[in-house]
């Protein structure tokens, strides 16, 4: 007789959390693979522009990112609301565009100095003179090969 | 040793550990958004003038609000890429035997010569001019998809993502990079942002 009472007498067994790390780990994994290191954080407006025409950026360490874009409201009122160009953490100036270039490449292995293209990620509303000012500095230090960075979308959208 | 058997090592903590690392994870990294239109700057000591006839330049002028003026004309952006097709494909002078254009004596020669002149304002918003390059592009795509589709049977840019992906083997890129430079050939991207001189 005991031995049914106990039975009776039992909890509802708790739920076995055994698989919580299992499903934890696994959309470690996903974030791990998907997603890339910061590495400079953005101190301007970068709403990129939108086009279907695009073509991937493949090899990470054989890009250069240049960002152009206003500065974000914390820094307005140190540097104005005009487009600024940043290079890593800091503003810089159209002339020290070559310069930065030069150093970001001296820093690459040997065997991947002549094949690295310089991103441009630049904000919607920047202007166009502040960029073909970029671009002929690039083409003083010789980095010719150039990827406009955007995001996929209708291009039409671009003109409101 | 009957109840040794049957401890095992809590974890319960486990979880704990990797949702911490989960979340650093979060928080140190970005979905980046790497991908764009690929140019080619000109060589800053080409100074060399080359005189090209007036028919085989395509001007295209952006102004600062945005409008754009085609061979001196208002034109809507939605209907460039048409225009620049027309325009490289027209094969004017008889020399280019898979153009399939009308041959208008005001058109291009030749895709080889055919030169598409951009010039944009200071003023000038980045995202129209993106959008500018991003038809001429296009145009660009659609004339070397069809010659792909002739040659390949498979779209130039499907051969292009093809050759970009690591996962293609050396032999099949060896391939890849062939067919592309072969049609890269027939049309290809002669884009000026510099001043033309013309007869």
């Amino acid at each position: 007789m005991a031995k049914f009472n106990k039975k009776k007498d039992g909890d509802v067994p708790a739920v076995s959390t055994a698989s919580l790390p299992d499903i934890v780990f696994m959309l470690l994994f996903f974030f791990m693979t998907v997603t890339t290191m910061k590495d400079s954080s953005i101190m301007v407006e970068n709403t990129l522009p939108n086009a279907t025409e695009t073509k991937k950026l493949e090899k990470k360490d054989r890009v250069i990112y240049i960002y152009v874009g206003k500065p974000t409201s914390q820094y307005t009122s140190t540097f104005g609301s005009e487009p600024k160009i940043q290079l890593n953490d800091k503003f810089a100036d159209v002339g020290d565009v070559g310069d930065f270039i030069l150093q970001e490449r001296a820093a690459k292995p040997q065997e991947l100095q002549n094949v690295l293209t310089t991103a441009l990620k630049v904000d919607r509303d920047a202007n166009m003179g502040l960029i073909s000012d970029i671009k002929q500095e690039l083409r003083k230090v010789n980095a010719l090969k150039v990827n406009y960075t955007t995001t996929d979308g209708d291009a039409f959208a671009n003109l409101q | 040793m009957r109840n040794r058997a049957n401890t095992e090592v809590n974890a319960g903590s486990m979880a704990d550990i990797a949702f911490l690392l989960l979340i650093f994870f979060l928080v140190t990294t970005t979905i980046e958004t790497d991908a764009g239109i690929d140019r080619l700057l000109p060589r800053i000591d080409d100074t060399s003038t080359i005189v090209v006839r007036q028919r085989n330049i395509l001007t295209v002028n952006i102004n600062n609000s945005g409008a754009l003026l085609v061979e001196e004309e208002l034109l809507p952006l939605e209907e460039l890429k048409d225009v620049v097709i027309a325009f490289l494909d027209n094969g004017g002078d008889g020399s280019c035997d898979y153009c399939k254009g009308n041959r208008e004596e005001t058109s291009s020669d030749n895709p080889n010569i055919a030169i598409v002149s951009l010039r944009s304002d200071r003023q000038t918003a980045y995202a129209d001019y993106i959008a500018v390059q991003n038809e001429i592009t296009a145009g660009y795509n659609t004339l070397r998809n069809r010659e792909a589709q002739r040659l390949f049977g498979s779209d130039y840019t499907a051969l292009e993502q093809d050759y970009l992906n690591p996962q293609t083997g050396p032999l099949q890129k060896e391939q890849l990079k062939a067919q592309i430079l072969q049609i890269q050939e027939l049309f290809p991207l002669n884009l000026s942002e510099a001043e033309t001189a013309s007869e």
